[in-house]
């Protein structure tokens, strides 16, 4: 095992707390919360889901929306590279464009997810160990031991709490978008050829060079036929996050096991039997409704782009008018 | 220790057959790909048994979303809502602590909180789910002229349906079809990571080769191993399903056949 600290990150399902912040266990917003004892009912209710954990609970919805955000549009953009690679002239780049698109799509998403985040780890800082201790002669490899030199490790050992946070965070992005990046150039892929003949000719009869019949004719058109997969690449993207908690990061799915399980008046002020599955209900709606409003939002920017194509959407759209 | 003999302790360690103690250490590439192979029994249980039970709810589900009274709609639709609308990960979770907290209530229901039987009955609800929208899909787009062909002949009710419909349906579904299934066997991974105990590190592919890559620190060598049954276990499922596709096709001349291409696309 690595030494340090914590240990590595993907080895533990739970979550490393190197200098544990403490959350207080009362609420602090109602004022009649200062007994939790005597409390019943919607009093109870109302003071026990707005302890320090529970509302450690709400910001984690904010981390799955934010990895979400920042994941959506990175992978659209290794979807591009992807796309790009795979429908390159030079035929090595296509291949390896290729490659990545097929390997990452037949294997099932939650190996390369457990993959890549031990991967990447390793190889940065096998990187930096090469860069910073160049005169280092032990293998980084021992048995079953990866040693890199002390100042080479990822974050560095004496990091602050919330730098070990954002760089596990930082490793599932790029896992995700690894991933579903994939994914994307082979929609990607399937939409540039989708774009009719006719119109690269055109462009080519214009004077247009390659690069300028790429980003002026095909990349403005190819949206419309990409929109469907890519849609349907949202939602599957939205129904993976709950595998971030496999990637040690503190997310709802953790939490929601953390504060369901069984508690006893011994630990806690609002003691209760076995609420996990409560807990669960509740995540299951939360990503009933997240799928159902982004439904109804792609299905008005499908709508939107359609407009003025030559697709039979955009010709109805034509008539109607 | 030779790889036979490994082979002779490990093949059925999944299921609970040979060597009781996984090795611990100085680990042959021989004992990995055994016990992860072993683990893809798991895999192949889940997947073949939820496929199988999955493929006849989703008929009932897809006729049930076409059906013109309420009454079988409705349900099949919220269903088929339900199931796709919500990640597969927290539909285990939510499963295995229901099936706890009923396991209080009668011990009929122990063998729900085990994973053979608790994660089999989700797989199969959630591949129902998704087959039923894309036999949907296929019933929605079967040719007007194969059912007026059909009424001309005096076919109607069970008979046309039988007759006509539901193999245009199946003809029309089963290259997407394919593409589910192949996503259900990759879905299955998720088993023993989501609540589900492996009882006596009884798991499955992804479970020992996790298993490896902790005690190893060196994730290079178990998951290729993993992707490398995984896609072979993806091959073999097309050669399956395209031998389905040909036999579904048997009518046309052999030229005009569609051929079920390996084109998977995401759709969980």
């Amino acid at each position: 095992m690595k030494g340090g600290g914590c240990p590595p990150l993907p080895l533990t399902r739970q979550p490393c707390f190197l200098s544990p912040v403490p959350i207080p266990t009362r609420s602090t917003i109602f004022s009649f919360c200062s007994d939790p004892a005597t409390l019943e009912g919607i009093q109870w209710y109302s003071c026990y889901l707005t302890t320090g954990k529970h509302l450690a609970f709400y910001m984690s919805f904010g981390t799955v929306l934010l990895l979400l955000a920042v994941t959506a549009p990175t992978a659209l953009l290794f979807g591009f590279g992807g796309a790009m690679a795979a429908r390159a002239r030079f035929t090595p780049l296509s291949w390896l464009g290729k490659i990545y698109i097929s390997v990452v799509r037949g294997v099932p998403d939650i190996a390369f997810f457990l993959f890549f985040v031990i991967a990447l780890d390793q190889g940065i800082e096998y990187l930096r160990h090469k860069v910073k201790c160049p005169d280092w002669d032990a293998p980084i490899r021992q048995g079953n031991d990866f040693l890199v030199c002390s100042i080479a490790k990822m974050p560095l050992g004496d990091a602050p709490q919330w730098l070990h946070e954002a760089y596990g965070f930082s490793l599932a992005v790029l896992t995700f978008a690894i991933v579903f990046g994939a994914f994307a150039a082979n929609v990607l892929f399937g939409a540039m050829q989708a774009v009719p003949h006719a119109q690269i000719e055109t462009a080519a009869a214009y004077g247009l060079s390659h690069r300028q019949t790429f980003w002026r004719i095909l990349v403005p058109q190819m949206w419309t036929y990409a929109l469907p997969g890519l849609s349907n690449l949202w939602m599957v993207l939205i129904k993976a996050t709950p595998l971030l908690f496999l990637l040690g990061v503190e997310d709802i799915v953790f939490w929601a096991r953390e504060l369901g399980g069984s508690k006893t008046a011994k630990f806690t002020d609002y003691p209760h039997p076995d609420w996990r599955m409560w807990y669960f209900l509740g995540l299951l709606v939360f990503y009933l409704v997240f799928t159902r409003v982004s439904e109804l939002v792609l299905d008005r920017i499908t709508t939107r782009l359609a407009h003025g194509q030559a697709t039979v959407d955009g010709e109805a759209q034509r008539k109607a008018a | 220790m030779s790889c036979y003999q490994t082979l002779q302790d490990y093949a059925f360690r999944a299921f609970g057959y040979g060597e009781r103690m996984l090795p611990r250490s100085d680990f042959t590439l021989c004992e990995q790909f055994t016990l992860i192979g072993s683990g893809l029994l798991w895999n192949i249980y889940f997947g073949v048994i939820a496929v199988a039970t999955g493929f006849v709810l989703a008929n009932f589900l897809a006729l049930g979303k076409n059906s013109k009274s309420a009454w079988a709609r409705k349900p099949a639709e919220w269903f088929i809502f339900l199931f796709r609308g919500s990640p597969l990960f927290i539909q285990f979770f939510f499963a295995y602590f229901l099936f706890l907290s009923l396991k209080s209530v009668s011990s009929f229901f122990n063998p729900l909180s085990s994973a053979w039987a608790g994660a089999l009955i989700v797989l199969f609800l959630n591949t129902a789910a998704y087959s039923a929208e894309i036999l949907y899909g296929a019933l929605r787009s079967i040719p007007k002229g194969d059912i007026e062909a059909a009424d001309a002949y005096g076919l109607s009710g069970w008979t046309r349906f039988r007759r006509i419909e539901w193999p245009t349906m199946m003809r029309l579904a089963w290259p997407a079809y394919t593409n589910e299934a192949i996503f259900l066997f990759h879905a299955t991974t998720l088993v023993f990571f989501s609540g589900f105990p492996a009882w006596q590190q009884k798991g499955d592919a992804l479970y020992y080769a996790n298993y490896f890559a902790d005690k190893t620190f060196n994730p290079f060598v178990p998951y290729p191993i993993l992707a490398f049954y995984f896609i072979l276990l993806t091959l073999v499922i097309i050669a399956v399903f395209g031998r389905v596709n040909t036999w579904l096709n048997r009518h046309l001349p052999q030229s005009k056949r569609p051929k079920l291409k390996f084109k998977p696309n995401l759709i969980r």
